[in-house]
């Protein structure tokens, strides 16, 4: 029993780092009805900079204010530049937009700090979070920084004038403009979140998978599973998908036999097919009717 | 008195296809102006044409101001408030949200409480159902909070686009009372494109009446309605 408490616990740890990274995906997807193939490069990148940051000498709290402003301009400036122009081009084409921009990031990092691994701090401390040996300290900071979070996107979206505007201009476009949003720059500020949503995710997970350029791929594919669990129209459905997608992988991983940690990933992989396939709209998106 | 919105040989196109061809007219301020005309005459095109959400050229001047190169938002930020056919309700949302979001642009925040107040006193249904979300409306009731969310706008110029589509007759009649109201009331210049000719003419001062991207009549409305040739011959009443 106690094995069991200690994988579920886990699994909601890192699914809070799933749910930040599903909830980045959702908010791209909402905003331009494509997936960002590149949030993990995003997050990644954002990463470094905090690490670069505190090699320098700044504290980590100022590191990570810092950071999380870096990545919103970031992520409006890779919109501007990158995504604005092909914002009614073919989705290929913006498919390879997000592949150009996953390799780009993810060999500037390269350049920059090169590939080996390097440790990241952590804030939380790694001790036994409130004496129980079930959960470290990191892991229930983890938690407690995406709920945080989560509250403040959902206050963000449904009591502010401009999230009340960014939700109309990604509901319906023209409508939207027809109240005088401009909706042009809603998305933009999609990016810009979402850039810093990940980065929140990269610079949590970090001190677990240590840092280096590829250290967000598979977070990115489970957060990718997460979405499409939850169903990508939905914030809400973003987030439970990435908690019930931990815990998931961590139970499959202990009592499925031959699992292991070697094939969690692919168990990400196949659970995106059985959801597309038994669920296209997911636990809570909305199915997507087109009329003809 | 001087034209609030001129327009002058508005050509518009749809890729290749040109669906106006040289439309000139004006509205008065204050009027209530109805363009007539049938399916796929360039009704709906001329309203689009003038929010900048089709190409188009030729000059459109509000209040002096060109619209022309001017966004679709900025166009309604001079305060033309446009009701698009379809109704562009946001179904997801509330009946609340979907008034907050007409007045989105505006930063008097205290006043857009009051306004609110004033359209539930418009449309009582409204107040009993703010909220729902907006999709669970009737047809009925959804024209209704489009009227209301473009006019939280405090618009000069409101734009309807068929209000009268899919509903009862005896909606359209309550519908079409509450626009004169307004019209008269808080001095909103209306312009209203319909296919129900004989309602929108008892309800209109001025009309337009346009077949295949042209105008092919104009003058005032009660006129027009007594005109038993045009009537038969465009209005197909």
């Amino acid at each position: 029993m106690e094995l069991f408490t200690n994988q579920v616990l886990a699994g909601i740890a890192t699914g809070a780092i799933y749910a930040c990274m599903a909830l980045a995906v959702v908010m791209i997807y909402q905003a331009i009805d494509h997936l960002n193939f590149a949030q993990g490069e995003m997050a990644m990148f954002s990463t470094f900079l905090s690490w670069q940051m505190m090699q320098w000498g700044m504290p980590y709290w100022g590191a990570f204010v810092l950071t999380l402003a870096l990545s919103f301009a970031g992520g409006i400036l890779i919109e501007r530049l990158l995504f604005k122009p092909l914002a009614k081009a073919p989705v290929l084409t913006n498919v390879a937009g997000f592949i150009a921009l996953y390799g780009i990031i993810n060999s500037f990092a390269g350049l920059i700090w090169d590939f080996t691994i390097k440790q990241y701090p952590t804030p939380f401390g790694s001790s036994p979070f409130l004496g129980s040996q079930l959960i470290s300290t990191h892991q229930a900071g983890m938690i407690g920084v995406t709920v945080l979070l989560l509250i403040l996107l959902f206050i963000f979206f449904q009591y502010t004038r401009i999230g009340l505007a960014m939700r109309a201009a990604a509901a319906l476009p023209e409508s939207a403009r027809l109240v005088g949003i401009n909706t042009s720059w809603m998305i933009a500020l999609g990016w810009g979140m979402a850039a810093a949503i990940g980065s929140i995710a990269g610079m949590l997970i970090a001190p677990v998978v240590f840092l280096e350029p590829n250290m967000m791929l598979g977070v990115l594919i489970y957060g990718f599973a997460a979405a499409v669990l939850g169903g990508l129209t939905s914030p809400l459905g973003a987030v439970v998908g990435g908690f019930l997608v931990g815990v998931f992988e961590n139970l499959a991983g202990t009592y499925i036999p031959g699992v292991g940690n070697e094939l969690k990933l692919p168990i990400a992989l196949a659970l995106i097919i059985t959801v597309l396939v038994f669920k296209p709209a997911g636990l809570f998106g909305r199915p997507i009717v087109k009329r003809v | 008195m001087t034209a609030m919105l001129n327009v002058k040989d508005l050509r518009a196109y749809y890729g290749q296809v040109q669906a106006l061809h040289g439309l000139s007219f004006a509205l008065n301020e204050g009027s209530l102006t109805t363009l007539l005309g049938a399916n796929g005459a360039g009704k709906t095109t001329t309203l689009r044409a003038i929010c900048n959400m089709v190409r188009s050229t030729g000059a459109i001047e509000f209040e002096g101001k060109p619209l022309s190169g001017r966004s679709t938002e900025n166009v309604v930020r001079l305060g033309i408030a446009h009701v698009p056919q379809g109704r562009g309700t946001f179904t997801t949302m509330t009946v609340e949200e979907n008034l907050q979001l007409g007045a989105i642009t505006r930063t008097d925040r205290k006043n857009i409480v009051d306004d609110i107040e004033r359209m539930y006193a418009h449309f009582p249904v409204l107040k009993e159902r703010y909220t729902q979300q907006a999709g669970t409306l009737s047809g009925g009731e959804q024209q209704m909070l489009a009227v209301a969310r473009a006019l939280m706008l405090r618009p000069r110029l409101m734009l309807l686009d068929e209000p009268s589509f899919g509903l009862a007759p005896l909606i359209v009649r309550d519908l079409f009372k509450i626009l004169g109201k307004i019209n008269r009331e808080d001095k909103v210049t209306i312009l209203v494109v319909e296919q129900n000719a004989q309602l929108a003419l008892e309800l209109a001062d001025q009309a337009y009446v346009i077949e295949t991207g042209r105008i092919v009549m104009s003058g005032n409305a009660k006129e027009i309605a007594n005109n038993e040739d045009i009537r038969k011959s465009y209005l197909g009443y």
